[in-house]
């Protein structure tokens, strides 16, 4: 677990250190993941020495979110004030980006 | 009572009433008992009720979101073990990422801006659709207001992971690779911890649409914006 840990952190320190390097407006952790799936690729890492501890972490990514949805309280005036367009815009938006997203790749798919 | 208030405590109540949400969902089988919103509502309905500072929960909390990043991290497995599908259909889900991304920014600027919303409350909703940091970061190059889009961003993922399988059921969106892309597109993180619940290859598939969405919005959202000027 040590090790898998240590390899997971080193990808998510490596992201840091790209974004404190290069000033890129990603976050360290997707370029973190990205690195984590080069070195699978390239086999520097064996998938069994990460996989334990990755699945730990991905099977159990939605309790991590729920601080951050409990700080939710905090903006509760902010969004109060304007509402209606926050919460109407954000959820038909977000059913359109799922639609456009899902149809079109079937559509491209069934083309190319 | 200051018990009310330690740390400990706190984070005891969170693991029970997030595995007592998981186990009341996965026995009646209905999606709205999501565990994260269930939790938030009971947890600050604890707080408010016995006066307790979301400064002092977070004094916990900040142990679980720490491992938001290496579980962001790790999400590379997935992505590794679907590596041939994705080169094979690379043409194919970059053409529907950059559809999705472009349309998410214009719908929900349109709308907002239709509703009545102040152009920085419009300009906070642009990058709904992707991770906090990068969200966050959108923001605050285009004149919005960071806090108020980092609560979009939960609440965006929350809808998008509860609403998800039953939108693409009714739109016909079946491929197990659509359906985990546009989870991961249109709700993140969220939206691909509900895709992981299913398998590891729709998983896969939201983590790359996170990941690209992520990237896509980053790159084009001011572009986009000041196309809708």
């Amino acid at each position: 677990m040590v090790l898998q840990c240590a390899i997971i952190f080193g990808c998510l320190a490596l992201g840091e250190l790209v974004v404190w390097l290069t000033g890129i407006k990603l976050p360290s952790s997707i370029i973190g993941m990205l690195l984590l799936t080069l070195l699978l690729q390239v086999k520097a890492v064996k998938l069994r020495q990460v996989e334990g501890m990755a699945n730990f972490l991905v099977k159990n990514l939605g309790f991590f979110f729920v601080p951050a949805a409990v700080s939710l309280m905090l903006y509760f005036d902010i969004i109060r004030a304007q509402w209606i367009p926050i919460v109407v815009a954000s959820a038909v938006s977000t059913v359109i980006v799922m639609v456009v997203t899902g149809w079109i790749h079937q559509l491209v798919r069934k083309f190319l | 009572m200051e018990y009310l208030s330690n740390t400990y405590f706190l984070l005891a109540l969170t693991f029970a009433i997030y595995a007592a949400s998981q186990i009341l969902q996965s026995r009646t089988g209905w999606s709205f008992l999501n565990p994260i919103l269930i939790s938030a509502i009971l947890i600050i309905a604890y707080l408010n009720v016995n006066d307790i500072s979301i400064d002092t929960y977070n004094e916990g909390g900040r142990y679980i979101e720490f491992w938001l990043k290496p579980a962001i991290v790790a999400l590379g497995v997935p992505l590794y073990k679907q590596l041939s599908t994705i080169r094979k259909q690379l043409l194919p889900l970059l053409i529907s990422e950059l559809a999705g991304c472009v349309v998410g920014i214009i719908s929900v600027v349109l709308i907002a801006r239709l509703l009545g919303a102040t152009q920085e409350v419009v300009m906070s909703l642009a990058a709904k659709s992707v991770t906090t940091p990068i969200a966050m970061e959108v923001t605050k190059a285009v004149g919005g207001i960071p806090p108020l889009t980092a609560a979009v961003v939960v609440s965006v993922g929350i809808f998008g992971g509860l609403t998800g399988f039953r939108v693409m059921r009714m739109t016909r969106i079946g491929s197990p690779i659509a359906q985990g892309l546009s989870l991961g597109t249109a709700a993140h993180a969220v939206g691909t911890s509900r895709a992981m619940d299913v398998s590891d290859k729709y998983g896969a598939f939201a983590s790359l649409g996170l990941t690209l969405n992520g990237i896509f919005t980053a790159l084009l959202t001011p572009t986009v914006l000041s196309l809708l000027d």
